[in-house]
């Protein structure tokens, strides 16, 4: 079925990781843009550590399907252990991208993946939220390179919405760290 | 001004309770219990409501607690879900009979076993004859809209009923929407200053509750209930109407879409109604002749509109979010069916997306096709289909 304007983001990360935030802040942050959002968990049995995945809908329009995502157009992966054990491509639309959080390069994940060129963007998401954050938490960064490489939205515009949502509910080291983090990814994340 | 926010289901009905501002909240963490009440309880503890937040030590005791508040002559309401709302079993049924016009939002989740927490309506469903009125919800708007309406429903003099307000697990529960919030001022101005009809606190008028009530007059209380929730479907759609005025968003008994016309129409509740709507659209731009009859009120379920609305097709498909077990269908199918009474339409059962199973846009247009199918040869065996199982 034809989606008429709306993109999808399926996220494959770890209880732990962030990925059902991550998930969110994209919804939020593009509601706050104008745009109309779904962010929709799925979870198993709760535990750290378990495979999670989560969705992220936007649309111009309002959005009346309740379905999990099942054709995304974007894959973001928090963790790169999850290529060995879920099929992250499953579904994904024919220009579809995947962005996965490794140090590997671009080519040599998306041979892996069976992918065509262009198709698989890369960035060290866990040593840069270390660095900027001080713990490895990657779906900020996440995030930052899922904006570079798709246009959904800037990044200036996403620092702008964190900083937004969160001041006042996180310490201003631990927003600005994040801050960071995201725009590091954004410039740091590798496409062939 | 009322104010876009990206909120998940859970959050939205706590936002509902939170401006209703009700005076006792009874609530017991168990799981199933949700984020729900987690959230209400931050409402609590920042002071954005006035309301007497009692920590009880079951959901048995939950409900319990909310019927002694209400009896009292208090707003009073608690949420649920799955199991919980299986606990509270005996106590929904003195709630009703009682005629304590409690508001209660339920996440619908499976029950165990095996041990589950995602959605279906196996919760809900079996709470169907305590005597509870029951509102759907597509979406974290809708949830948010009914639980407000349902303060209004329960309290009429004409009802005095308690109202369920359900939203489906995990799809609405926990998944974040964009949800338009009104002011708490309307929202307080729309539920008003809650008058009981009858409290204990009265030395004026003293009454009885919960007395023994033998073969004397048992029978003529559980008749008078009915008529109260024979009101609601009067009164459902008046408050819907007059929240529709003041807010922009009407409701009623049930929602058509894409009706006009249609040979073959899908009947649904919850959030699968929202996927059904895109998937009608889009059948339609093909030229196919299909269309959605949402319920919104299951209790009291609306016979006439139903009729109505399917009695100009050809043939109707139903879709079953839980099994009543021996029966000839799920739940709703049997209700449909027994509204349909007389009319020679083929009606087939689509069980479908227990304990959390995903329903897709393309298994909804299957079921579509199948009718199509159905308008053409009038036969409606079998009479129930499982969607994607393993068999």
């Amino acid at each position: 079925m034809s989606k008429k304007g709306m993109v999808e983001v399926r996220w494959h990360s770890r209880a732990g990781q962030g990925g059902v935030t991550a998930a969110k802040v994209l919804a939020e942050t593009s509601m706050a843009l104008g745009k109309f959002v779904q962010a929709i968990p799925e979870y198993g049995a709760e535990r750290e550590g378990a495979p999670v995945k989560a969705y992220t809908r936007i649309s111009d329009s309002p959005i009346v399907v309740h379905t999990q995502v099942t054709d995304p157009d974007y894959v973001v992966v928090l963790d790169e252990t999850l290529l060995d054990i879920e099929d992250v491509t499953e579904g994904l639309a024919p220009e579809g991208k995947v962005i996965v959080n490794t140090s590997k390069s671009p080519e040599e994940v998306r041979k892996r993946l069976g992918l065509e060129p262009g198709q698989v963007a890369t960035v060290d998401a866990t040593s840069i939220s270390i660095e900027c954050i001080g713990r490895p938490i990657p779906n900020t960064p996440m995030i930052g390179a899922l904006a570079r490489v798709t246009g959904l939205l800037s990044v200036e515009e996403l620092a702008e919405d964190f900083r937004k949502k969160f001041s006042g509910k996180l310490s201003d080291r631990v927003i600005e760290g994040n801050v960071r983090a995201i725009q590091k990814a954004a410039e740091e994340v590798r496409t062939e | 001004m009322a104010e876009r926010m990206a909120l998940t289901g859970n959050e939205a009905v706590a936002y509902a309770m939170m401006q209703i501002n009700p005076d006792v909240v009874a609530a017991y963490p168990i799981t199933p219990q949700t984020a729900l009440m987690q959230k209400f309880a931050d409402f609590v503890a920042d002071g954005e409501v006035d309301t007497q937040f009692v920590l009880v030590e079951s959901e048995h005791s939950a409900m319990s607690a909310v019927v002694g508040a209400a009896a009292a002559g208090a707003r009073a309401m608690t949420a649920t879900a799955a199991n919980g709302l299986a606990l509270m079993w005996e106590i929904l049924y003195i709630a009703a009979s009682t005629r304590l016009p409690i508001v209660m939002p339920v996440v619908n989740r499976a029950l165990s076993a095996p041990i589950n927490i995602l959605c279906d309506h196996s919760d809900t469903m079996g709470a169907r004859d305590s005597g509870w009125i029951q509102l759907f919800s597509e979406n974290a708007q809708e949830a948010y809209d009914n639980t407000i309406q349902a303060v209004r429903i329960a309290e009429h003099r004409d009802v005095l009923t308690p109202v369920m307000v359900t939203l489906d697990g995990f799809i609405i529960s926990h998944g974040l929407e964009v949800v338009e919030v009104l002011d708490k001022e309307a929202v307080q101005d729309f539920v008003g200053e809650y008058e009981p009809a009858y409290t204990l606190l009265d030395p004026e008028h003293p009454i009885t509750f919960g007395p023994i009530d033998f073969s004397d007059y048992y029978m003529e209380h559980k008749r008078s209930q009915v008529d109260g929730i024979e009101a609601a479907r009067r009164v459902i759609p008046e408050v819907g109407r007059e929240f529709g005025k003041r807010f922009g968003r009407s409701y009623g008994m049930i929602e058509e879409h894409g009706t006009d016309g249609a040979e073959a129409l899908l009947v649904a509740l919850g959030s699968t109604a929202g996927s059904a709507k895109a998937v009608v659209d889009d059948m339609r731009e093909r030229g196919l002749p299909v269309g959605l009859v949402k319920i919104r009120a299951f209790r009291p379920f609306p016979y006439e509109e139903l009729r109505e609305a399917l009695g100009k097709a050809k043939a109707v498909a139903v879709m079953d979010r839980s099994i009543s077990f021996g029966a000839q269908a799920g739940p709703l199918a049997l209700e449909v069916r027994s509204a349909l009474y007389g009319l020679s339409l083929p009606v087939r059962d689509y069980i479908y997306g227990l304990g959390g199973r995903n329903i897709t846009l393309e298994e909804i247009e299957d079921i579509l096709q199948e009718a199509l199918e159905m308008a053409k040869t009038k036969e409606a065996e079998p009479l129930v289909k499982y969607v994607s199982v393993r068999e």
